[in-house]
């Protein structure tokens, strides 16, 4: 029989170790999967983790490591934020959508103008069409009680269909031979976010992650503010106990991470999509949940954890180039590596005994 | 002798990593006969009625029930044997109602319409009012423990194991408690009595078993013995009594008028109408049965909910708008019952708790910034003030003993010298020893010239550190009385809700 006992205090050492063993368990799953799909798991694994890093055309995948990292360490750590005080927003690729699209459209709107303040005032729309779209969940919440699970994660669909509309209809560029789609932002030089940095990837949504998880450092560990969130995630009561109006969390959280993954969205249309096409979200706000719960919510773990699941994206597609597995044997993949986290988390809080009768 | 003896146990020893919780134990209970288990918290009680119960295993030493070798490997096998227990901490699932959850706790359950008809019965027969359709989740901690005792009566036991059964019962309901317990053991149903209330013990148990750090240290009749005395074989040394004098009342500092609150849960109780006035230096007890509103009425007083203008005033300012830090920072402290989860974070270490409260009158952000090293040596400060017994302060908070936490959370609340301190249930569950350095503690704060409001089921405390002293029954606050002089028989009245009659007195005297 297998027993598991509460420890007195929760383990440092298990907390730290539990991403690492669940990457472990994952690539062994994986591995199994990829081999019941007939393809050999060691060369599977390889071509995923290590070919990007270290094999041929290394230095293309390490500037694109940085492209696809970005995004989704700027939303975990939103994300990170509401998870810690236990609102759970699940429609960061929702807000992330409706950022990309305001943003491009206020750039759309004056187009052809070119001014040093196109550029930021993308940034603002972005951000706060993000935050707009977090506010849904978190009035409806605060007003009605209602889920802000479920409201956010069906507000993604909302949003996926906006996105579609405004591709076909009023983003559409008018020089397109009807294609859908809008103006590539790439070829419009106040409104680009180009690559900082020659060679390395870095463009300003780069900047922004960096800048996002120094600020998580220190709202949440630095500052009372910080404290009081993880209190509220830890014991409601003592929260209100320490002077935390739940229904301003509420907002803060939901407007936080909305903000960020608009954010996230802005800097990859003006980077490297570089358009509003109906299929131009890629499931970052999806993938993010899964980056901030690897990183234990703590802003050094997002930052290795956003790295990791940037080098799953573009190893999963080389998987599918290369060795034809489909995309969604990779979607399984990631699923799993969050599935194993969860699981392994138990050992945070708790010993197991195998065997013996209770004492 | 182990004929006559319903339970007989010898050389009972069980050790936990670190420490031998039970050392050698024996004692014997006879058949329908009252035994005090006594000693503070630590002392090995609870391991003890546990392996009773067959919650723990010993590692060696003997038990025999009715003259046969029992060895319990579970609580089903004891209950078969015919022994119950009520614990001090409820085993209740609070989305199920009464009756169900009774029938969680029976090996064949009887039909639903069947099993409330005997709830009923014998919730009217032994005074203990209760509701078998009502969810568990809107009961008060009175109204659980009720629960607790009636699931042990239906099973008609040889044994039961009672522990700290009062602690929720106001004085008439001791009475028909005790009552019951009485008829109980008329009947041969003999009772294992754990409490810490050592006029109780005296007044109704035949024999007692003193334990101390594991060890049985006496054997005695109660009755035989002053409460002193008992308490001074608990302790193992003098017992100091707190000192109340020396205080001089100052001017009214805080004040609440006509505070009516609606309920925080569905059948929660609402406040109606609570006015009261206290002067610095004064302590104001109010006692009440768990459920009468005391939760509801900490969290309006420390800001955690909001009331109408001009209900709460601190120093003559209207304050029943503001928030729990605003109040703190203009003086006003509390401290809620629920110790794991509102007053302190069962996950964080007691550094980290100390931010809870008392970032707004100790130094410990710099401008919303923690200081982490200010904390620590706040939590190192309450640890050695309060003699709470932990390895340190990077300790979380539900690894320590409820004694040692409340003595941590009324540390941290007095050590930020409020004007006004509000504190509810301060010793529940806390050892003789532990509680009296608590008393002493929120005497000593009033001595300093605070206002100190002690919300507690616990009379003897009321009488033994109030001023003056008020009822919470039903929402309803009663007018204060100077403890001084007070009976016990009046405060049962206050408390028994005879508002009619109260009103009935004044009107004597008016005339």
């Amino acid at each position: 029989m297998i027993t598991l006992i509460k420890r007195p205090t929760p383990s440092k050492g298990w907390s730290y170790a539990t991403p690492i063993v669940a990457v472990l368990a994952t690539m062994v799953a994986g591995g199994m999967l990829f081999a019941a799909l007939g393809k050999n798991p060691v060369e599977a694994i390889r071509v995923i983790f290590w070919d990007p890093l270290f094999g041929a055309n290394a230095a293309y995948f390490r500037s694109q490591l940085l492209v696809k990292a970005a995004p989704l360490i700027l939303i975990a750590s939103g994300l990170a934020v509401g998870f810690r005080a236990g609102i759970w927003n699940i429609g960061a690729e929702g807000q992330y959508i409706i950022g990309a699209i305001c943003g491009a459209a206020v750039a759309l709107s004056v187009y052809p103008a070119e001014s040093a303040w196109l550029f930021p005032a993308m940034v603002i729309a972005g951000a706060l069409g993000g935050w707009l779209w977090g506010m849904i969940p978190a009035l409806l919440k605060t007003l009605f009680g209602t889920s802000e699970i479920l409201v956010s994660l069906m507000l993604v669909y909302v949003a996926q269909n906006l996105l579609a509309y405004v591709a076909f209809g009023p983003l559409k560029n008018p020089q397109g031979y009807g294609f859908p789609g809008s103006r590539n932002l790439q070829q419009y030089p106040s409104a680009h976010n180009p690559e900082l940095f020659a060679g390395t990837g870095a463009h300003w949504g780069v900047m922004a992650a960096i800048v996002a998880v120094i600020a998580l450092y220190i709202l949440m560990h630095r500052h009372i503010a910080g404290f009081r969130i993880r209190v509220a995630g830890e014991a409601p009561r003592a929260a209100r106990f320490a002077g935390v109006v739940p229904a301003r969390l509420v907002v803060f959280c939901l407007g936080l991470s909305g903000a960020l993954a608009g954010l996230a969205g802005l800097f990859e249309v003006s980077g490297p999509s570089g358009q509003i096409t109906d299929s131009f979200n890629a499931g970052y706000g999806f993938t993010a949940i899964i980056v901030a719960f690897l990183g234990r919510l703590h802003p050094l773990g997002i930052l290795l954890a956003g790295l990791l699941m940037g080098l799953t994206y573009f190893g999963g597609d080389m998987a599918q180039l290369m060795l034809q597995l489909p995309a969604a044997a990779i979607q399984v993949f990631q699923g799993m590596l969050l599935f194993f986290l969860l699981g392994f988390d138990v050992l945070t809080n708790y010993r197991i005994r195998i065997g013996g009768a209770r004492a | 002798m182990t004929g006559n003896m319903l339970l007989e146990i010898t050389g009972l020893t069980k050790a936990y990593p670190g420490v031998v919780a039970n050392d050698g134990v024996g004692f014997s209970v006879g058949p329908g006969e009252v035994h005090a288990l006594l000693g503070e918290n630590g002392a090995g009680k609870s391991t003890l009625v546990k392996m009773i119960y067959g919650l723990v295993k010993p590692d060696s030493g003997t038990m025999h029930l009715m003259g046969a070798p029992y060895t319990p490997p579970e609580p089903r096998a004891a209950r078969a044997s015919g022994v119950a227990m009520v614990f001090q901490h409820f085993s209740l699932f609070e989305a199920l109602n009464v009756a169900e959850n009774v029938a969680l706790g029976m090996e064949n359950p009887p039909p639903m319409g069947q099993l409330s008809a005997r709830i009923r019965e014998i919730s009217a027969a032994y005074g203990l009012p209760l509701d078998p359709a009502r969810l568990v989740g809107d009961l008060s901690a009175g109204e659980r423990q009720r629960v607790e005792i009636i699931r042990c009566l239906l099973q008609d036991p040889k044994l039961l194991i009672m522990d700290e059964p009062t602690s929720v019962l106001t004085p008439q309901e001791v009475d028909i408690l005790f009552h019951t317990l009485r008829k109980l053991s008329s009947e041969g149903t003999a009772i294992l009595y754990i409490s810490h209330k050592l006029e109780e013990i005296r007044s109704l148990c035949d024999r007692a078993t003193i334990l101390r750090g594991g060890k049985v240290v006496a054997t005695c009749t109660p009755r035989e013995k002053s409460a002193r005395e008992l308490a001074e074989m608990m302790v193992g040394g003098e017992f100091t009594t707190t000192d109340r004098a020396g205080r001089v009342l100052g001017t009214t500092i805080f004040e609440v008028a006509g505070l009516d609150l609606t309920p925080m849960s569905q059948f929660g109780p609402a406040l109606k109408q609570v006015s009261l006035s206290l002067r610095a230096g004064e302590v104001l007890g109010i006692g009440g049965v768990a459920g009468n509103g005391q939760e509801e009425l900490l969290a309006t007083l420390s800001g955690e909910r909001v009331s109408a203008p001009g209900t709460v005033r601190l120093h003559g300012q209207d304050i029943s708008g503001l928030g729990p830090n605003d109040r703190r920072r203009l003086g006003l402290q509390g401290a809620p019952e629920e110790r794991l989860g509102h007053a302190a974070v069962p996950n964080m270490s007691l550094t980290d708790n100390t931010l809870l409260t008392g970032t707004v009158r100790r130094p410990l952000t710099r401008k919303g910034f923690l200081d982490m090293t200010a904390a620590k040596l706040f939590a190192e400060e309450i640890i050695r003030e309060f003699d709470v017994r932990t390895p340190g302060p990077h300790v979380a908070a539900r690894a320590l003993s409820g004694g040692n936490l409340q003595k941590y959370v009324i540390g941290r609340e007095v050590l930020q010298y409020p004007e006004v301190l509000i504190v509810n249930q301060p010793t529940w569950g806390v050892d003789a020893a532990a509680a009296a350095s608590i008393r002493q503690a929120l005497l000593d704060l009033a001595g300093k010239g605070a206002a100190v409001i002690v919300i507690s089921q616990d009379l003897d405390e009321l009488m033994e550190i109030a001023d003056q002293f008020c009822a919470l029954n039903e929402g309803r606050l009663s007018p204060p009385r100077p403890t001084e002089g007070l009976s016990i028989d009046e405060i049962g009245l206050m408390l028994g809700g005879a508002h009619g009659m109260q009103e009935a007195g004044m009107q004597e005297v008016a005339v």
